[in-house]
């Protein structure tokens, strides 16, 4: 029953559901949803440019999603209104890559592919880098992972005890950017947002603290990999999109529990 | 050596000079309050000692291994992010559960480690970051307006707290307060600021200097009313900046007598 391309797709998910959980949450606490949108968008041009120049497609997707975050990034706080300037970035960067790509005339691009994804065309070789990107992400997390609290919670807070805010912004600014490359191949730059997002909001109402929230988070992304890609199976819809309608049904029962358990 | 030593401080945010040739001091176990109306920099001030803003200009140097323990002004944690007492006492060090026991207890809050940060009272949220602060064992405890938010009889009480946890730990205390008379009353020495250090010296001095006046006018009368017992118009002694003004003061206090270690049953 279990082909192997779903097998190859459900590892997948998995691998991403595991990087995308607690930074997810990040973007979720620090209220960076927009960021990572622009973020994602920005790889699109990556992509273009990493076909064009003969690239890994991962390499130019980490590379322009990083150089995007750090822009924006240092651009906050200069007089812009954070709003507008990723309004800016995050739409203007994908106007950008899809003209980019409309110029590679020599390669036959499904650009579909990179906007939705196409879990189940995923590779062993794929997989190795979906994997490998993740780890890394869990690793620099988990690493990072008190300095990220304090900062996140003060960034006063954690000067007072040594840290520097500004080096675990941009711990977390190299983490987002790698988590939106390996996320391509799944959902696409179109739908990375919603698998950072939709699976911490779903979490919150089940976690008392935060370790709690982002393991939940994580749960909640494979279960919604999972169902999507059943759903995808059974019923021949896409799989990237069927993930995030998963999530945001998972999502929905939280919500609807969170309601219950407000009103008892 | 003093715990904290700051020459010539000058900061600009943007194009605005917000601070500019700060001379300061701490010296282990002190208490000294800063007082300033709004946008006089002292949340500025207290942001360059603890590193999180590089001054333009000028020098700070600390105690080597200086341990900060900072009580911020506000700490808004968003609803999303769920939190425990219990978890937000081991930021960013991670601290045995006795040991957070003992921190709540000795911050007035105990047995709060399991319950939610967004479910506490605004006195008991103010203690837990109290706590957090000692946790760092610290030698110097910085409070920016700890107490923002609290009704009269709330500070006073966080105050008290203050001097105790002081007699305990022996740490330095710096704090920021617009609530002039329950923070001076407890202070060793009062620096009030307005862009630069207008006069400093102990509360009642400041409270009679005519910078003090200028700034805060006679609207502080509740301010000076509970310095009457300790007001023993001794300020020409001590380093007020113009010490040859008038006083104009109304003398409507008790006779003076000035025994300041009664403070504490006081606030």
């Amino acid at each position: 029953m279990f082909d192997d391309f779903l097998l190859r797709a459900l590892l997948a998910g998995f691998g991403v559901a595991l990087a995308a959980a607690p930074i997810g949450c990040f973007v979720v606490w620090r209220r960076m949803a927009y960021f990572g949108d622009a973020t994602a968008h920005a790889a699109i041009l990556g992509v273009a440019l990493a076909l064009a120049f003969g690239l890994p497609v991962f390499t130019g997707a980490v590379a322009v999603a990083l150089l995007m975050a750090l822009t924006v990034s240092s651009l906050s706080g200069r007089g812009y209104s954070m709003d507008t300037l990723l309004g800016v970035l995050a739409h203007s960067s994908l106007a950008f890559g899809l003209v980019a790509v409309s110029f590679l005339q020599d390669v036959r691009i499904d650009l579909m592919a990179y906007l939705f994804g196409d879990i189940l065309a995923v590779t062993t070789g794929d997989l190795g880098v979906i994997w490998g990107g993740a780890l890394g992400v869990v690793v620099l997390l988990a690493w990072r992972w008190q300095a990220l609290l304090t900062t996140t919670l003060n960034p006063d807070l954690a000067c007072a005890s040594g840290l520097d805010p500004k080096r675990e912004q941009l711990v977390l600014t190299l983490a987002l950017a790698l988590v939106v490359a390996v996320a391509i191949k799944v959902v696409g730059v179109l739908l990375i947002a919603a698998l950072l997002l939709v699976p911490a909001a779903a979490a919150r109402p089940f976690a008392a603290t935060p370790e709690r929230m982002a393991l939940l988070a994580a749960l909640v992304a494979m279960a919604a990999v999972a169902a999507g890609l059943g759903v995808s199976f059974y019923h021949d819809t896409p799989a990237g999109p069927s993930i995030v309608c998963a999530a945001a049904v998972l999502f929905a029962f939280s919500s609807l529990w969170r309601s219950i358990q407000n009103a008892a | 050596m003093s715990l904290i030593t700051v020459t010539n401080l000058s900061v600009r945010l943007g194009a605005v000079p917000v601070l500019s040739g700060v001379d300061f001091t701490i010296e282990r176990g002190e208490i000294v309050t800063i007082v300033g109306p709004n946008g006089s920099g002292k949340s500025t001030f207290l942001r360059c000692l603890i590193g999180a803003l590089a001054p333009s200009t000028g020098q700070i140097s600390r105690a080597p291994g200086l341990r900060i323990g900072y009580v911020p002004q506000k700490l808004a944690i968003d609803p999303t992010l769920p939190l425990t007492v219990g978890r937000f006492l081991s930021l960013p060090r991670r601290r045995q559960p006795a040991d957070v026991a003992a921190a709540l207890d000795q911050a007035g809050v105990p047995h709060l480690e399991a319950r939610q940060m967004a479910d506490l009272s605004g006195g008991q949220f103010q203690r837990v970051l109290l706590a957090r602060a000692l946790l760092e064992n610290p030698d110097i405890l910085i409070l920016d307006e700890a107490t923002q938010g609290l009704d009269q009889a709330g500070s006073a009480a966080f105050y008290h707290q203050i001097e105790m946890v002081r007699r305990r730990f022996g740490c330095a205390v710096l704090m920021v307060s617009h609530e002039l008379h329950v923070v001076m009353a407890a202070s060793d020495r009062v620096v009030c600021l307005n862009g630069h250090v207008c006069c400093q010296g102990t509360p009642e001095l400041v409270a009679s200097a005519p910078e003090y006046r200028a700034l805060f006018g006679t609207g502080t009368k509740g301010a000076l009313a509970l310095y009457r017992h300790e007001h023993n118009h001794s300020h020409e002694a001590e380093g007020c900046t113009d010490p040859s003004h008038a006083h104009t003061h109304a003398h409507t206090h008790a006779p003076a007598h000035s025994h300041r270690q009664d403070e504490g049953q006081n606030v």
